[in-house]
Order: C-alpha cells, then structure tokens, then sequence
C-alpha cells in the first residue's frame, strides 16, 4: 500500500500547505469588510478547472491504489511475468502524438485562430481512437497466443490496467466529441469551445502521463 | 470572473427557474429540492435496514421462536443492514442530504457550480439503491457476507446470496461510488470557487468544514472500495485469482490459484476507515453549529475545532489496518497502525472538551436540536473511548469477535451520527418546510431514543466481555456463558423494539407539521448563518433573490456585549454593529 500512500502524502501536503495559508494568522472572530480579492487561491477563478484538478486526484488515487494492488499481488509465488505485445509501442507513440496534436489546437484555441480548429481536434479524435483500438488489438493478439485473464495473476492485471485506462480515455472522448460537433457545426460559442478544449488537452495529458506510469511498470515486471 | 460573480452566474445567465412540476420537484437541478430527494430516498432505505435490525433482535432475544428467520435470512439481515446503514443512509443523507442544502445556502451560493451533475448525482445515486434492493428479490436473494465482503467466502457455495447477490451489491456500489463522485466534485468546488463576497475559508460555519473535509476522504476512499468491488466481480464472474486463493469449496475445486484474501482486505479498510470520518466529520460539523447556537455563545475555540476536523481526516488514513488485527500481522506493522490509532484520539478530545467548553456558562435553551446535540457529546465520548480499548492489538484480540466491538461501533457511528441527523434535522425543518414541529412530541422522540439506544448498546459491552460473539445466529455449545446473557439479549430486544416504534413519533410529527404546523419565523433560532438570511422563507430557487447576501463577519457572534440581540448575522456590517472582541467577550 505504500504507493496509495505515498500519493494520499503529497495530495496531503498539498492541501495542508494551501489550507495553512489560508487560516494561519487569521482572526476569524474580528468583523470587517473583506475585498474581493482576499480568498483567491492558487486556482483563480475557474470552477470547471477545479473541478477537473479534484476529479484528476480522485482517477490517479484509483490507479494508484490498483498499482498498490499490483505490488502487492506480484509478491505472491504463482505471478509468471507477462511479455507485453510489441504492438503497445506504436500505441504509445499514437498516444503521445494525440496529445501533441491537442496542445497544438489548444493553442490555435487560445490564440483565435478558429480555423485550425476542426482539423486538429479530428486529427486527435483519429489518433486516440487509433489508440484505444490497438489496445483493443493487442489485447485479442494476447487471447489468440493463449494468454488469457486467467491464465494468471499478471495477466489479470494486464487486462484490468489497460481496460480501466482505455474506459478514462473514453470518457474523455465523450467531451472531446461535444466540442467537436459544436466546431463542426459552426457554433458561435467561441469562450465555451475555447475552454473545452483547454480542460481537454490537460485530461489527455494527464492520461498519457498516467499510461507512460502504467507502460514502464509493465515492461518492467 | 471573481468569487462573488461565480457564485451569483446563474443570475447573471439566463436564469433557470423551473416552471412546470417534473422540472420543479423531479428532474430538479435545484440543490434543495436534490438534498431533499437525497434525503427522502436514505431515509427510506434507513428504515429498511431498521426493520431488518429488528428481525436480527428478534432471533437473538427469543432463539428459534420465529420460524421465518433461517441461519441464512439471519446473515443476509446482517449484511444487508450494516451495508444499507453505512453508506446508503449516512454517507448519502450526510453528503447528498445536508450537504446539498446546506453548502450552497451557507457559502452565499445562488447553487452548486454544476447542478446538472448534482442532478444526475441524485439519479445514479437512486438507481444503487434500486438495484441493491432488487438483490433481495433474486433467485438465492441478497448476499450474506458481512458488510465486509470479504473473500473468499462472499462467493463461495455455503454463503447465502453467492451468485447474484453478491454480483449485485457489488454493481450498486460501483453505481453509488460514481453518484457520490459526481455530488463530491460539487461539493469541493462549490467551497472553494462560489462562496459569496466576505466568505474567508475563516469565516465558514464549522458544518461545511465538517462536510468540505468529508467530501474530500470520500473522493479519495471511495476508489478503493470501487478497485476491490471491480476486482471481486472478475473473480466471481471471469474466474480470475485477484484475492481468491487456491481453494476446496465443499469438496471441489472451483479453479482458483494463490489469490490473497488479505489484499482485498488492505483495500476494503483502507476505504472503510476513512468512511467512519466521511460519516463522523459532517455530524461534528453540524453537531458544532447546533451546540453554538442554542447554548447562545461562540464556539470554543474555531480555529482548533478547524484544524481538528483536517487533522483528524488525515489521520484516518492510516489507521486502516488496526480493523485486520485478528487477520495476523507483523508485530511492528501492528505497533505502527495502534500508535496511529490511538493519536487520532487528541485531535478528537480537542473537538470533545471544545463542544463542551462551549456549553459551559452559556444561554442554553433545551430545544429538541440542542437535547440531541447534547446526547451526541454522551454517545460520541462512549463510543470513542471504548474504540481506545480496541485500538490496542492485544486488548482487541480477546474482543475483536465479541459483542463488545457491536457496542462500540454502534456507540461510535450508529447512535452518534443518528443523533445529530435527527438533530440536525429538527434544527432545519423550519427552513426546510417553513414550518414549526411539535416541540413535545419531538422531546418524547430525544428521551425514547437517547434512553433505548443506551438500553441496547450498554449491555452488549458486557455481554462482550463475557465472551458472547458477534455474527452468530445462535449460541450453541457456550457453556461458558451464564444464562443470564440470554436475559440480557431479550432485554436487548426489548429495548431495541421500543426504539424502533419510538422512531414513528418523528414521522408523526413532520406529517402533523407538514399538515397543521404553525408556520415559523425565517429565523426561529436567532441563528447567525446566512441559510436564515434568505430573503424568501423556505428559500426559493436561487436562493437569495436579487441580490447575493455579502459577509462581514464569522458565524459564531453570539451574545456580543454591548449589542441589543444576542446575535449578529454574518451578514451585518461592522458600523452597524460592534466588532466582536474590541467590546470584548471578556466581560
């Protein structure tokens, strides 16, 4: 379990730090007329930003517990390492490239050029289905070469890492998808597809960053 | 966009009044009339575990007199009530209940910051209840595991339930962990980004920090059991070893290899000890507010009650394992999780003298709300200094099977937390409903149930010391045991009845004031809090009108010297009256 605590330690610490500055040397009892700049935090004014940061730590205690879990279970004696497909690596790089691509039209976003818009939020559609159907392929090329769920512990594992990554990424295609058709159709709505986009790139980030952590941890065991 | 704008952005947009009845009271995106959904549904299953608690008294007071409770009834009553009790009722009315009205109405917020997701909250959150009440209903009916669920048992032949009761119990949690993510989002960030101008983290009442810290063990805990209950359905459905070990099961071999039912057992706690705090911490909250403000006089101590509740809410993460002493441990990891343990007790002494200093010399008023308050600070100090005993390994393994541990957790987070619900929500109803309830009848429900409850639960320490263990459906060849602990467990029972019928009194009275009730004042309790600021009694949506209220003060000026009421509302400005501890509290 260290490593759910050692995650659950620094969103802690985090916390605390922020809270400490927030109440240290306040006298809460002393009434008086406060600006409207005397509670703003480190995440200024945006609700939709915070509310993904919060969901962000609530995915990656999930993971981090399954990975405690994994670490746990691999020091049991029946765990055969798994080889993991080669196919993974092209994945990998599809991944990483969908996120390159979004950066990009995040950027085309911030800086009002609408007409990079549609091309570069299909061309990350493209790349991260492209990624959750090799997943998919990789995952019947292990089926077909008699590895399966439960062959044994590790493989177990496999299944249950790479499935519950590619459910997020999903998730995440159900916004991308919302902002795509509002692009597509040629809303008006200019700030919302702006700050959609935005919330976007930093989830599909953070989910390359988490299979990065995931795909070391599998090659590596 | 500043605070106060986020807070009032509804207003500002195109407002989102609903107009007909369905968008009013069904598909509502209101966070009152969603808290109110939250708490009509946990109520409704609440008392669908109290029946099934009446059914386990029954066979245990008077063995074998019914012919209706089998062994394996017995075990899915047990099951079925401690899950229901714990997350279905006190997570949901806790969060979804007081946190969904009270949040919003006391940061200033016109509403949470996504109601269309709190809406969906309520719905997915109504579907875990539907399919975990259908569980009673299927072919072999509900699981008979234990609220623990712990493997390899919940899905072996011989447990009550194996196939698809325990199948869905697991689906409605994985369904009640995705409604309690989607309210905790709001929660959290409703606090952080919509309180109104004025509203410092310092000045909040001590209920949202109760309900803010909760929300936040909740959002981290909760995928812990989400992982184990997803990993246990692959095991009992797909056949995979996760936790099942190689096994015989009544002779065959089911096909599992080298699982560890241990792990399940680190994930299970280390979800279902920090779900004590996420139902202990919202009712010190409230419990705090109730106590402040019908004693007349500022809480003792604000800031320390503050940094209590994050310390404890941090502590309660790594205690976990002190519920897996009897599974066998390393000695060292044993010392390590006692030790943690039993420093969980200073920040939670600190909130105890604390409530209890801020009794001391005040204006009490003996009101339902304060008499349950009043009976949470007995209950909780039972109850927590029993948990000192078990949090100590050698003292918990002689007890760890035995009634004693019944007693205290019941003490701890049944009774405790029950009290300041119904406190809680006699202190609220006249905002609620805008209607007063019964104040006599409301103090036969305190006294039945304070005095039942202490009935039940005193009795189980001592049947726990002589031994008498918990889980069985009957005792069988314990000759160590004296007849008169079968005495004491009819006694038990009859108290535990006389409980349960007292809990009809509470319903009487909010039909008779829902009917008849006088209407109350916005402000019957001269409270300082801005939900009795409302320019609209009860509120109306949107809460506060044209304008959003704007802050000047914390929650707690009671009693100020030298000002002609005994309260100011946080939102009175400084001019108009006098600043707090310049006229000074010292007399």
């Amino acid at each position: 379990m260290t490593i759910a605590l050692g995650f659950l330690g620094i969103i802690l610490v985090t916390l605390l730090g922020w809270l400490l500055k927030q109440t240290i040397n306040v006298q809460p009892w002393v009434a008086e007329t406060v600006g409207e700049s005397a509670h703003h935090g480190p995440l200024g004014n945006s609700p939709k930003l915070t509310g993904l940061l919060t969901l962000l730590a609530v995915v990656t205690a999930f993971f981090a517990l399954i990975l405690s879990a994994y670490a746990l279970r691999m020091e049991l004696g029946d765990w055969i390492p798994l080889t993991e497909p080669q196919l993974l690596w092209s994945n990998t790089v599809m991944l990483i490239m969908a996120s390159i691509v979004f950066q990009w039209t995040r950027n085309a976003a911030v800086n009002e050029q609408p007409g990079r818009l549609q091309a570069g939020l299909l061309l990350t559609g493209v790349l991260t289905l492209g990624f959750v159907l090799g997943q998919f392929i990789a995952w019947q090329q292990l089926q077909n070469s008699g590895q399966l769920i439960t062959s044994n512990p590790a493989n177990a594992f496999f299944y249950f890492l790479t499935g519950a990554h590619a459910v997020h990424i999903l998730g995440g295609m159900y916004v991308w998808a919302r902002a795509t058709i509002k692009v597509v159709s040629g809303s008006q709505d200019v700030e919302g597809i702006r700050r959609s986009i935005e919330l976007c790139t930093i989830y599909w980030h953070y989910l390359l960053l988490v299979w990065l952590v995931l795909f070391g941890l599998l090659l590596s065991t | 966009m500043s605070y106060a704008a986020i807070a009032d952005r509804d207003h500002e947009r195109e407002h989102h009044e609903p107009q007909t009845f369905i968008t009013k009271y069904i598909w509502s995106q209101d966070h009152k009339v969603i808290a109110i959904q939250y708490g009509i549904t946990a109520i409704f299953v609440g008392l669908i575990a109290l029946g099934l608690s009446v059914m386990m008294r029954l066979q245990l007071g008077f063995p074998n007199e019914f012919a209706f409770i089998n062994p394996e009834n017995y075990y899915q009553f047990i099951t079925m009530h401690g899950m229901i009790m714990v997350i279905y009722l006190l997570t949901a009315l806790f969060l979804g209940g007081f946190g969904n009205y009270l949040i919003p109405l006391m940061c200033g917020s016109r509403d949470m910051v996504f109601p269309y997701m709190n809406m969906l909250s309520y719905w997915v959150y109504l579907l875990s209840v539907i399919v975990l009440l259908i569980s009673f209903f299927v072919p072999g009916g509900s699981t008979g595991a234990g609220w623990t669920l712990y493997p390899p048992q919940a899905i072996l032949p011989g447990t009550p339930g194996k196939d698809l009761g325990i199948v869905l119990m697991l689906g409605s949690l994985a369904l009640f962990i995705v409604a309690f993510t989607m309210g905790g989002l709001n929660y959290v960030t409703t606090v952080l980004q919509a309180r109104c101008k004025g509203m410092t983290l310092m000045r909040l009442p001590l209920s949202v920090w109760g309900i803010f810290i909760a929300t936040i063990l909740g959002l981290l805990a909760f995928p812990a059991l989400l992982v184990s209950a997803v990993m246990m359905l692959f095991d009992k459905l797909l056949g995979t070893s996760f936790f099942m070990p190689a096994i015989s099961s009544m002779g065959i071999d089911p096909g599992y290899t080298g699982g560890s039912p241990i792990l399940f057992q680190h994930l299970f706690w280390f979800f279902g000890h920090p779900e004590v705090y996420i139902v202990a911490l919202p009712a010190f909250g409230l419990v705090s507010d109730l106590l402040s403000t019908h004693a007349r006089k500022n809480i003792f101590g604000y800031r320390m009650m503050v940094w209590a509740i994050i310390a404890i809410g941090g502590l309660s993460f790594i205690v976990w394992a002190h519920h897996m002493y009897v599974s066998g441990m390393n000695p060292y990891f044993g010392f390590f999780f006692a030790t943690t343990t039993l420093i969980i007790a200073v920040p939670t002494a600190i909130k105890v003298y604390n409530w209890v200093l801020t009794l001391w010399q005040g204006n009490i008023h003996l009101r339902v709300p304060m008499l349950f308050a009043i009976g949470f600070i007995f209950t909780f100090i039972h109850g927590g200094l029993t948990g000192l005993f078990l949090g100590n390994v050698t003292i918990d393994m002689p007890l760890s099977d035995t009634y004693f541990v019944v007693a205290h957790f019941h003490m701890v987070m049944g009774v405790s937390p029950i009290m300041v619900v119904f406190g809680a929500i006699y202190h609220w109803w006249p905002k609620i409903s805008g209607k007063m309830y019964n104040e006599t009848l409301g103090k036969w429900h305190f006294w039945m149930t304070f005095l039942g409850t202490y009935a039940i639960y005193l009795p189980m320490h001592y049947l726990g010391f002589q031994g008498v263990p918990r889980r069985y459906y009957a005792m069988g060849n314990t000759e160590f045991l004296p007849e008169s602990a079968q005495a004491l467990n009819a006694s038990i029972t009859m108290a535990a009845l006389l409980v349960a019928v007292a809990q009809i009194l509470f319903f009487i009275n909010i039909i008779w004031s829902l009917v008849k009730g006088p209407k109350s004042d916005p402000n019957p309790w001269d409270a300082t809090t801005l939900e009795w600021q409302t320019p609209d009694h009860p509120p109306k949506h949107g809460n506060w009108g044209d304008k959003l209220p704007v802050v000047y003060r914390w929650a707690y000026d009671y009693s100020v010297p030298g000002y002609k009421d005994d309260f100011i509302p946080q939102n009175v400005p400084p001019d108009e009256a006098p600043a707090g501890r310049e006229h000074g509290v010292k007399h």
